[in-house]
């Protein structure tokens, strides 16, 4: 067993050894450019992006020729929700999203709004999952696209997707959903789901760093978005640039694979999280984020009371985990999806996110339940908090002095 | 034999490089944002992967901001610099890039600029004297010229160009994805704004680039959501490509005189070999070594009735070339570049384009294919 022991796969994955097999010919023998349409190097380049681009399509129930490839989920998100914006402008201008959306969501939002866009931040539940009836009542005519995440990154909660796309659909709004965590986690389906947009990343399911897609539908309705990068046309000119072949390589390989192993890894995967979260919640005072039904099989989001999460970190350090998005990880506020969940920032920032993936063994699970016990009962043991709650003192009542 | 003759689209991936990224691909697969252990080895990577390119270009490593490669970081610098600083009117000319020139056009059919192109000679060299009216009749421009043209090689004499904007307060762009790692830039002493860079074009991997922002110059970011680079570009950052970036422009650098000369060489034998070949060949754009970049040539061949035929009968006989940009080589319009300076549309013209993998035996391969094309033996 290596330690430390990596249970972040939210943030990243490891590239799977078949996906680095696949890719490698790509980078000195089939050199390419998929452009280049005089000669074979251009050809054999064309001819594995074609591929991949079907593999990709396939995982999600999409046609090829609705997959546009880009450089990760974010730029992805970004080209949905500003193309959309720009594409629909004159049939309304009023987007709808959620206030636990990952930030490459909400800051394209804030961007469009200083363009002029109305936005919508729907609140989430207690349980992390949006209202539908308020979905419905925000919707007004000017209202052109309704943006939900499938899979929240933070505490894996699986929104109703179906539902909320009917309702959209039902007032003639398109809908996005960004589902970097949930493709090749959890089966999708664009057709069932009545997806219009949906933003995925390679390296969230075993892929390369790098490489990402956009689904654009083009049936029922043909859906099109501006591009935001132009060049040389490619990807049908919603996005240009010389296409990342090896990259675009191991994607396609990813996405087979996933499909190929989903249902058979969301089972073992979902049974090491269970023993996981169920173990920690002998501690007393632990609790877990987000509705644990609807959820993806890999995550599980707890909270420690009366014990400091940065604490909590240091003490874990043969973990790899994080208490929120590697996105946002870097700066010390606390976690504002648990936070519209109505948890304090105390409490928030006491909280931990297993991330649980293909490599992840059961003997480093029973590790990390191991370590994760020790590590909340030292920190307790030298916490007067945790000696006042003991005690039966409401910490909540008490009036601290200034000081 | 497979002879590859198309290095401007791009080049095959440096063993030297490969193995660099194999191994953080292989090793160091954490988010560099992430705060643990996994997330602060890569960070280091491309921390450490920064610093190289900016020693290389004289500049400081918050100025170097990673990309997917030119066309993002063309599209960021253009319009990013000109929607921050409020610029109403923008130079370029009819030879840039589609990179350069439709994101341009796309923000002039939009109505948040107006476009004026730079007059240009028939060996593709703009007028630095209408450059200096058309910045002085326009209060604060942006101008976007690239240094050397992607199809026919003509370089730009950038410093002159930095001087003029910087005489007119202008905002310059340098589209530089040709010359970088073929020219030693020294940033620190051009007047130059914004240059930009792909990889793959220099032996590194495709999908990896940057942007460098002179740090007197303060744009938002183009693609929004997370704090990467510095809060200007969100998305998990490409780390392997990254550090294929930085060994790619590392080792172009050390060997730069090296290859510059040996590829000058290979140039010049090719033209000589050609000229010998098929009499009545010509070339577009300029040739001689100070005014042409040296990895590129661009042949117009003699009027033929296989014209329409040469690049396919070419390919069959194994030579990958090009007869443009490979970015718009799938339409049926001829190339942009070639129509601009006004070369005979009714000869072929073949952009070949070679690198420090070209040898002397295939230039002669290839001389001796286009000869049996052109003078097949009774």
């Amino acid at each position: 067993m290596n330690l430390p022991i990596y249970l972040d796969n939210n943030a990243t994955t490891p590239m799977d050894p078949r996906v680095l097999d696949a890719m490698l010919p790509y980078f000195n023998q089939k050199f390419g450019n998929a452009a280049s349409r005089n000669h074979a190097f251009g050809w054999v380049a064309e001819e594995a992006v074609d591929y991949s681009r079907e593999q990709v399509a396939k995982l999600v129930g999409a046609n090829e020729k609705e997959i546009i490839f880009t450089s990760g989920a974010t730029e992805s998100d970004n080209l949905a929700l500003k193309g959309v914006f720009e594409m629909y402008k004159d049939k309304g201008n009023h987007i709808i999203t959620c206030v636990t959306e990952h930030k490459a969501v909400l800051d394209a939002c804030k961007h469009l709004e200083k363009l002029g866009a109305r936005v919508t931040y729907l609140p989430v539940k207690t349980d992390g999952l949006i209202d539908l009836q308020q979905l419905e009542d925000a919707i007004t005519d000017q209202t052109i696209l309704v943006a939900i995440m499938y899979g929240n990154n933070e505490i894996g909660v699986i929104q109703p997707v179906k539902e909320i796309s009917a309702i959209a659909h039902k007032h003639g709004a398109l809908f996005f959903t960004d589902a970097t965590q949930a493709v090749g986690k959890i089966p999708v389906n664009v057709i069932e789901d009545g997806i219009d947009l949906m933003a995925f990343s390679a390296h969230k399911m075993y892929g390369p760093k790098g490489v990402g897609a956009l689904y654009v539908r083009r049936k029922n309705p043909r859906v099109k978005v501006t591009a935001q990068m132009d060049g040389g046309g490619h990807e049908r000119g919603m996005r240009s640039g010389t296409l990342n072949v090896p990259g675009i390589v191991g994607f396609g390989k990813a996405c087979e694979l996933c499909r190929l192993e989903m249902a058979d890894e969301a089972k073992r995967l979902s049974a090491l999280r269970d023993k996981l979260q169920n173990s920690l919640l002998e501690l007393e005072e632990s609790y877990v984020n987000g509705n644990i039904e609807h959820r993806l099989p890999h995550v599980a989001n707890i909270s420690f009371k009366y014990v400091e999460g940065e604490g909590l970190m240091m003490a874990m350090k043969d973990l790899a985990v994080s208490s929120g998005s590697a996105c946002t990880s870097a700066s010390l506020e606390p976690s504002y999806v648990l936070k519209s969940l109505g948890l304090s920032d105390d409490l928030a920032h006491s909280s931990i996110r297993f991330g649980l993936g293909r490599f992840t063994t059961e003997e480093e699970i029973d590790y990390a339940i191991e370590q994760t016990k020790k590590a909340v009962n030292h920190l307790r043991d030298l916490s007067p908090l945790w000696e006042m709650f003991k005690e039966g003192i409401d910490l909540d009542k008490i009036e601290w002095a200034e000081h | 034999m497979r002879v590859y003759l198309d290095n401007a689209a791009t080049t095959p991936i440096d063993k030297e490089v490969l193995s660099e990224m194999y191994q953080v691909m292989e090793q160091h697969f954490g988010n560099p944002s992430s705060i643990h252990a996994h997330g602060r080895e890569v960070r280091t990577i491309i921390e450490k992967a920064r610093k190289a390119i900016a020693g290389l270009l004289g500049v400081s490593p918050a100025e170097i901001f990673f990309t997917s490669g030119g066309t993002e970081a063309d599209n960021m610098a253009i319009r990013c610099g000109i929607h921050d600083y409020g610029i109403k009117h923008a130079i370029t000319s009819q030879l840039e890039h589609h990179a350069v020139l439709h994101t341009l056009q796309a923000l002039e059919k939009e109505n948040s600029i107006r476009l004026s192109y730079v007059e240009t000679d028939d060996k593709g060299n703009i007028s630095l004297q209408h450059l200096e009216q058309l910045l002085q009749q326009n209060e604060r421009s942006f101008v976007s010229l690239m240094h050397a043209n992607n199809e026919i090689g003509t370089l730009t004499d950038i410093e002159k160009v930095g001087e003029l904007c910087k005489t007119y307060n202008s905002l310059f762009h340098c589209d530089t994805v040709q010359t970088m790692g073929h020219y030693r830039f020294d940033l620190s002493k051009l007047n130059v704004h914004f240059v930009t860079c792909s990889a793959h074009k220099i032996h590194g991997p495709k999908g990896a680039g940057f942007l460098y922002i002179n740090h007197n110059i303060k744009i938002q970011p183009f693609i929004t959501g997370g704090a990467q680079e510095r809060n200007m570009r969100g998305g998990t950052e490409n780390v392997y490509g990254i550090a294929g970036l930085a060994k790619a422009l590392t080792l172009a650098y050390a060997n730069l005189d090296n290859h510059r000369n040996y590829i000058q060489g290979i140039k010049t034998y090719m033209m000589q070999q050609l000229q010998q070949a098929v009499p009545g060949i010509t070339f577009n754009g300029e040739t001689s070594p100070g005014k042409s970049l040296y990895t590129i040539l661009n042949v117009l061949f003699p009027e033929t009735e296989m014209a329409d035929m040469l690049l396919f009968s070419l390919d069959i006989a194994g030579i990958s070339a090009s007869g443009g940009s490979a970015c718009s080589s799938g339409s049926n319009i001829g190339s942009h570049v070639l129509t601009a300076i006004g070369a005979d549309p009714n000869r072929p013209a073949v952009r070949f384009s070679f690198s420090k993998y070209t040898t002397r035996e295939e230039i002669d391969y290839a001389i001796n294919c286009i000869k049996e094309l052109f003078n097949p033996q009774k």
